[in-house]
């Protein structure tokens, strides 16, 4: 099961990076990490270039922005596979749905958690972000990341062959996701370290239920 | 032609199928009820019936992707299921496409350009799936099929879309296949080259009054 699991990681991340061809629009990582970047760079033109309100509120716009971003990819993430036949082919092999989900979930988060981390680093530049908030947001995002990833995984697996199941996953995704914001973003704040155990546990959580409940999903909606 | 042969071995060649009194329910009626069949190694089975009756329901179950309503299942050894949605990645070249079922099914490199060339596609090898025609689709989902060491294989309309020559082709898999010991079942509504194939007629096992709604 361990060699499937590699296998079917592999695809995810082939396809995820746009290797060749890419059947979901070559480079898919791409779009969100621009959209993440974006976020980062607009803020300033809304709220003026007053360094100290930047370096006090720009963590939790990155964490906002970090959040929006991971609603970008969730409609390519399952629906495409269950139209093309891939699902029904790995479960006549054997192959649990909860197996498919975790695969799912690791080539998500591989091709979204790092270059997020390291696009952060230039949005915390341009929101006047301190060396040590910027340690602590990339601490959080690393933490928080893969329960990102599951949670996108999960609600793509839910909305799978629902009309308009693309704007309903953003729906979905956002208060599911709101204790990652409130224990990522509250981290920041001088004195309150916690906040990172609190995010590492919540993120725990959401990481080990997602699979299970998109695999429960999956198998349903093939009914 | 050395080279199918190589292909064809790997599975198990103690290939059996049984299916007792199998029953279907969709969407609140029974589509069929009491199908009952057993297959063994080298025997094949051709599933007829107008379109509509379940033939494709009938393969979904017993492929494990829908529950049966009644009656059970017994197989040995693997199965390979081609229906008509082709599982191959559109963006990606045909032969990576098949890579990622041949690495899954323990096939090697060298097995994948082998079973493209017996569906004659090996020009193509490289040419991404989504710019392939209906035909030449239906003909990689054979080559995935025969690259999946499976003993027993659930084909559902295996000739749709496909030209006299190919239709040979498939008739050539199919008994290659069974001369190695494994199973065919196919459902289709037109003929088939199957040679000494059980035929099952699913319109005897339609309730009467689906029949008539069928109709």
């Amino acid at each position: 099961m361990i060699g499937a699991l590699g296998t079917l990681v592999r695809r995810e991340l082939m396809l995820a990076f746009g290797l060749g061809g890419g059947a979901r629009g070559s480079a898919g990582f791409v779009m969100p990490i621009i959209f993440f970047l974006a976020v980062a760079t607009i803020y300033p033109f809304a709220v003026g270039p007053d360094a100290q309100l930047l370096g006090r509120t720009g963590g939790g716009v990155i964490w906002v922005a970090a959040l929006l971003a991971s609603i970008l990819p969730i409609d390519r993430l399952v629906q495409a596979d269950v139209d093309q036949g891939m699902i029904d082919q790995y479960v006549v092999r054997g192959m649990s749905e909860e197996l498919i989900a975790l695969a799912k979930t690791i080539g998500h988060w591989l091709s979204f958690g790092p270059p997020l981390m390291l696009a952060a680093i230039i949005s915390a530049g341009l929101l006047g972000q301190s060396a040590e908030q910027l340690i602590i947001v990339e601490i959080g995002l690393a933490c928080a990341t893969p329960a990102l990833a599951a949670l996108g995984v999960m609600i793509a697996a839910l909305t799978a062959g629902l009309r308009h199941g693309a704007a309903l996953g953003g729906l979905l995704l956002l208060p599911l996701a709101v204790p990652l914001l409130i224990f990522g973003a509250g981290s920041l704040t001088p004195g309150s370290q916690n906040g990172l155990l609190l995010l590492a546990a919540a993120s725990l959580l959401l990481t080990v239920i997602c699979p299970i409940a998109a695999g429960a999903a999956i198998r349903a909606g093939r009914e | 032609m050395a080279q199918d042969a190589a292909i064809s071995k790997g599975f198990e060649s103690s290939a059996a199928l049984e299916c007792v009194s199998l029953a279907c329910l969709r969407g609140g009626r029974i589509l069929f009820r009491g199908v009952s069949l057993k297959l063994s190694a080298g025997q094949a089975l051709h599933v007829t019936g107008p379109n509509g009756l379940g033939k494709s329901s009938l393969i979904r179950v017993i492929a494990g992707l829908l529950p049966a309503y009644a009656g059970e299942i017994k197989a040995t050894g693997r199965m390979a299921l081609a229906d008509e949605k082709v599982a191959l990645d559109a963006g990606q070249p045909l032969a990576r496409a098949l890579g990622h079922w041949a690495r899954l099914d323990g096939s090697a490199e060298a097995d994948v350009s082998a079973a493209l060339a017996a569906v004659d596609l090996a020009h193509l090898a490289d040419v991404p799936v989504r710019f392939l025609s209906t035909g030449q689709r239906k003909r990689a989902l054979l080559a995935r099929i025969s690259l999946s060491r499976a003993g027993i294989w659930l084909l559902d309309e295996p000739a749709n879309g496909l030209d006299t020559a190919s239709i040979a082709r498939l008739g050539d898999l199919m008994a290659r296949h069974r001369a190695g010991g494994g199973i065919v079942l196919a459902a289709s509504h037109q003929p088939l080259p199957l040679e000494a194939a059980q035929t099952l007629a699913l319109a005897d096992f339609v309730p009467v009054a689906a029949a008539e709604d069928a109709e």
